[in-house]
């Protein structure tokens, strides 16, 4: 059996209290090896994102367990936990969230700037990345500049720039015409194959959730084995 | 992220809205170009009466008089007192001001005081006129802060103390007036000084001319020697009744010049249990510079008025500046940012911002201060020699920097800690 890059057990996380209550997932257990390519698919409201954000450490449940690559999330705190975030996760988001102002090497680079990276190696490790991704001929241009393809690129090299374990990518192709979205898709899929990066996605997009190794359905918050017919716009194809 | 990259980070962003960022360098502006002004003014004026100190000198010398007692009104007339002695007008107060004479007897007693090497009765003398050869009589005031004093001299030399000889050190203005070619020229010339006696006589007494004086911000008036006094007072005392001869309002009184404050101190205590209130020049003087002190203090609270309201526009900027970058806050903690860093992210920014504002107003200042200063010493503050209404110290600049610095940090910390309490989850969720 695989390592367990990511593992979730009883986890359930609730918004308010009393009459106000909203429960948001209840009793989720989840087992995520490394270099596996995972897809969490729901209708927006199922708990996917919130799901996401436990997993990446970016929320803390209201019960559970959660271990990342066999640590126990609960006892990681301060700076090892934000050690963690730095060297292990990569985060791609739907909105991108570069910084329109700042070039895309800079955009890139950031997370190697808050992991304390030497500059001439952030500029080496930068540029690296963004030839993977087909894109060092835009380092200097401002991201405002960018396609909405070209800036998804941008996010993926920041993802990736750090050598994370672990991507996750919060619909990733969301924003993107289908050509494009489906570019994206192939860059995802090859990152996890060839170079064994566990990808986490969450997404609504059938044609993306088909194509990773495993799918995960949420329903108002619970696991379930399979979304019926009208469950998601495009649900036919599953 | 390492401090290197958190300040050039921070520079970058505050010159991301430019406009922001320049009308709230703005607002500090206005306050540092204040602050650096008017502490400039405070360090002038004061420097100027520092040097006035030092013109007048006389460390060692101090003024002795007897205080008479307040008179509690609400209780009526006082008692007659047979052995208080007769009170006499003197300078030294406000106008009207009166102090008991001191006799020959009180002179003997101050002589005896603890600390005090030597006593003599200062005593007011009134010449009438001055003159040079035939050049035309002039009114002529002798200082009565003569003793011990150290001049500004602008030709020739000081008094020195063992000289028998009469001499007279002469204002500045004297040397036109009187007919000298120049200030190096009047120096050894014998002046006449005519002086009246108790009986109505006008008499003439010879005075060598030894040095010529800065003019100053204390009396305009020659100085004598000890000799020249004495020989002046004699004249004018002729034909009155001894007793009367033998009252002055006060007295100089000498001690040791390397006596520390406390030990001065300690003398003024001894005087006044035995009746008698000493004053130093430094006290004199240093009357002054409080009153200075104390305008300058209130022009200060002005600037700082200002730089406090400048510290809230920093306040409102770094607010809408955290709103702005809402995102990029979440996105930066995701990465693993701690909030430590986020919050040196924005407080560097806002220091930065307080950093511009005082350049450019402590530059300004000194610019322009430094014009407007030289047009005004050659201009109409002329006539006080040596007066840089402006003075630009590196210190107080200095201390301008590091308020501004430090209000601009205060300000940011009500955003900065906002930014850093953050919840990555939340900002990235604001839309």
């Amino acid at each position: 059996m695989t390592p367990s890059a990511l593992r979730a057990r009883n986890l359930s996380k609730q918004y308010g209290t009393g009459e106000g209550r909203f429960d948001a997932l209840t009793g989720i257990d989840l087992d995520i090896g490394e270099g596996e390519a995972v897809a969490i698919v729901g209708k927006s409201g199922s708990g996917k994102s919130t799901l996401m954000h436990i997993l990446a450490l970016l929320d803390t449940p209201s019960s559970g367990e959660v271990r990342v690559v066999e640590q126990d999330a609960a006892t990681l705190k301060g700076r090892a936990l934000n050690t963690l975030r730095n060297a292990t996760f990569g985060f791609v988001f739907q909105q991108f969230f570069l910084n329109p102002h700042a070039s895309v090497l800079e955009n890139v680079s950031l997370p190697l700037k808050i992991g304390r990276v030497g500059s001439r190696e952030r500029r080496k490790r930068a540029m690296e990345t963004l030839e993977l991704v087909e894109l060092s001929d835009k380092a200097d241009s401002k991201a405002m500049n960018l396609s909405g393809g070209q800036k998804q690129r941008v996010v993926i090299a920041r993802a990736l720039v750090g050598d994370p374990r672990i991507i996750f990518a919060d619909e990733p192709t969301g924003n993107l015409d289908s050509a494009t979205g489906a570019v994206i898709e192939k860059l995802l899929l090859d990152l996890n194959r060839e170079r064994g990066i566990t990808l986490v996605i969450v997404t609504h997009d059938a044609d993306l959730a088909a194509r990773a190794d495993r799918r995960i359905y949420l329903k108002d918050g619970r696991l379930v084995d399979a979304l019926d017919e009208h469950a998601t716009s495009r649900g036919r194809h599953l | 992220m390492k401090a290197v990259d958190i300040l050039t980070t921070a520079i970058g962003n505050s010159f991301r809205s430019r406009l922001r960022t320049t009308l709230t360098v703005l607002a500090i502006f206005i306050g540092a170009v204040t602050l650096t002004t008017t502490n400039a003014l405070g360090t002038g004026v004061n420097d100027y009466i520092d040097t006035q100190i030092t013109s007048i000198g006389a460390p060692d010398v101090m003024n002795v008089s007897k205080p008479t007692t307040p008179v509690d009104e609400a209780d009526g007339p006082e008692p007659y007192d047979p052995d208080a002695g007769s009170e006499v007008s003197t300078n030294a107060g406000p106008p009207g001001t009166t102090v008991l004479a001191l006799t020959d007897d009180d002179i003997e007693r101050i002589r005896g005081v603890e600390g005090i090497t030597e006593a003599d009765p200062l005593v007011a003398v009134r010449p009438d006129f001055i003159q040079w050869q035939e050049n035309g009589r002039y009114q002529l005031s002798v200082s009565e802060f003569s003793a011990g004093v150290t001049l500004d001299l602008a030709a020739g030399s000081g008094f020195d103390r063992t000289s028998a000889e009469l001499e007279i050190v002469l204002p500045e203005s004297y040397v036109d007036t009187l007919g000298f070619a120049s200030d190096e020229a009047a120096i050894g010339e014998t002046v006449e000084i005519g002086v009246t006696d108790a009986v109505g006589d006008q008499r003439l007494i010879e005075a060598t001319l030894i040095g010529i004086q800065n003019p100053t911000l204390v009396g305009s008036g020659a100085s004598t020697n000890a000799p020249l006094t004495t020989a002046l007072f004699d004249a004018q005392q002729t034909g009155l009744p001894q007793e009367s001869v033998s009252q002055y309002a006060s007295a100089t009184a000498r001690f040791d010049p390397d006596a520390t404050e406390e030990e001065i101190q300690a003398i003024k205590d001894s005087l006044a249990d035995a009746g008698y209130a000493g004053t130093t020049v430094a006290d004199q003087i240093g009357t002054f510079q409080s009153v200075v002190d104390g305008i300058i203090l209130v022009l200060n609270a002005f600037a700082i008025i200002a730089l406090v309201a400048a510290g809230f526009g920093i306040i409102n900027t770094l607010l809408m500046s955290v709103q702005e970058r809402t995102r990029e806050i979440g996105l930066m903690k995701a990465m693993g940012m701690s909030g430590g860093r986020i919050f040196a992210l924005f407080s560097t920014e806002a220091v930065f911002i307080g950093f511009l504002g005082s350049a450019l107003g402590a530059g300004v200042a000194i610019a322009v201060g430094s014009a407007v200063s030289q047009v005004l010493a050659d201009g109409f503050l002329s006539g006080l020699a040596g007066l840089q209404i402006l003075t630009f110290a590196p210190a107080s600049i200095a201390s301008v920097f590091a308020l501004v610095m430090g209000i601009a940090f205060l300000a940011s910390t009500l955003p900065a800690s906002r930014a850093a309490r953050q919840s990555p989850i939340d900002s990235l969720r604001y839309e």
